[in-house]
């Protein structure tokens, strides 16, 4: 691999944008596309395919053996509220290798000293989006703070960004007046019926500690859904 | 925690920047129950150090060993391993499965 193609990769990569490298497996030539490029290459349709997918593999075109790399950006979660449930989150989801940011406008709660070693916006979510690489579908949101005044933009933006999960805090009643709110912002009612709510998958989850542990598998099962058995 | 794929080309890119030589070993396919997926990527420098996994431990004595070769004259090379392989009582997937690995310079 040319040294350039590599930096190329790794400044795409930093910038959260897809990129796939093509291979010739038999003398090693290589060529990068980005996915905004992709729809006047000779590889369009596998291209577009990939992109969708994330998968890396072989195709053979005109003879040749091509090794697709298809590098999207590394899965990343966003955590609106420096809740309790966030302290147990944010540890627990980076050691499955997501990226965590937490955002939370009220200064007493989004402290360092609360989160050692996360990144952590104290600033309203439209804010603190506007600092972060867009939301984009590698990227999860949890809304954790129960209040809709700093919860409902985030989830906006989340649902509007096509994000992989979007998940929101609050009982089956909160949630009935959330929906209500959203119709009212003009979101559509498959946008609304994408948000995991109650959030967490169901394992009776009862400790912050617990709850975190549901969250995390539940944007895990999203993040990994096409290798999921069907439900018997 | 595990070396995800962003550490591994990053770190790649530093090691060049270095001025060590590296090699890159990506995984092109697999067969039956590989341990790890295709794009699965493992770097090595001239001093065999290494990052990242092809096989889970399986055949990455033998993927760095290559990595010498390669770094020594820039031509990219491809590796397969498997049960059927005549190396396999030296360097076989245990779990039964098959790869292939490309092996190319960081140049």
């Amino acid at each position: 691999m040319r040294l350039d193609i590599l930096r190329e990769m790794n400044r795409e990569r930093a910038a959260r944008r897809a990129v796939i490298l093509v291979t010739d497996t038999a003398d090693g030539t290589q060529r990068l596309v980005r996915e905004a490029d992709a729809e006047g290459d000779p590889l369009a349709a596998e291209l577009a395919a990939r992109f969708r997918s994330g998968k890396s593999g072989i195709v053979e075109a005109d003879g040749r053996s091509l090794f697709l790399t298809v590098q999207v950006p590394p899965p990343r979660l966003v955590v609106i509220g420096a809740v309790h449930i966030s302290q147990a989150l944010a540890p627990m989801a980076q050691a499955t290798d997501l990226d965590v940011t937490i955002i939370d406008p009220r200064t007493a709660f989004a402290t360092p000293e609360r989160f050692p070693d996360v990144p952590l916006l104290a600033l309203w979510p439209d804010d603190a989006l506007a600092q972060l690489p867009p939301l984009d579908r590698y990227t999860a949101v949890a809304a954790l703070t129960h209040d809709p005044k700093i919860d409902d933009p985030a989830l906006i933006a989340a649902l509007r960004a096509e994000c992989f999960y979007v998940g929101a805090l609050g009982s089956r009643k909160t949630h009935g007046r959330r929906v209500e709110r959203l119709e009212a912002a003009g979101l559509t009612s498959g946008q609304i019926g994408r948000i995991a709510a109650p959030i967490g998958l169901d394992i009776g989850a009862v400790s912050p500690a617990e709850i975190a542990v549901s969250v995390l598998a539940q944007v895990i099962a999203s993040l990994r859904q096409d290798r999921r058995r069907a439900p018997a | 925690m595990l070396s995800t794929d962003t550490d591994i080309l990053a770190t790649a890119e530093a090691w060049r920047d270095a001025g060590r030589g590296v090699a890159l070993a990506t995984v092109i396919e697999t067969w039956g129950s590989a341990p790890r997926p295709v794009g699965s990527h493992l770097i090595i420098d001239q001093e065999g150090n290494f990052l990242g996994s092809v096989s889970g431990g399986c055949v990455e004595g033998a993927v760095i060993a290559e990595a010498a070769d390669v770094i020594e004259d820039g031509k990219p090379r491809v590796l397969e391993f498997g049960v059927a392989d005549e190396t396999a009582w030296r360097v076989g997937l245990s779990c039964g499965g098959r790869i292939r690995v490309l092996v190319e310079a960081v140049a």
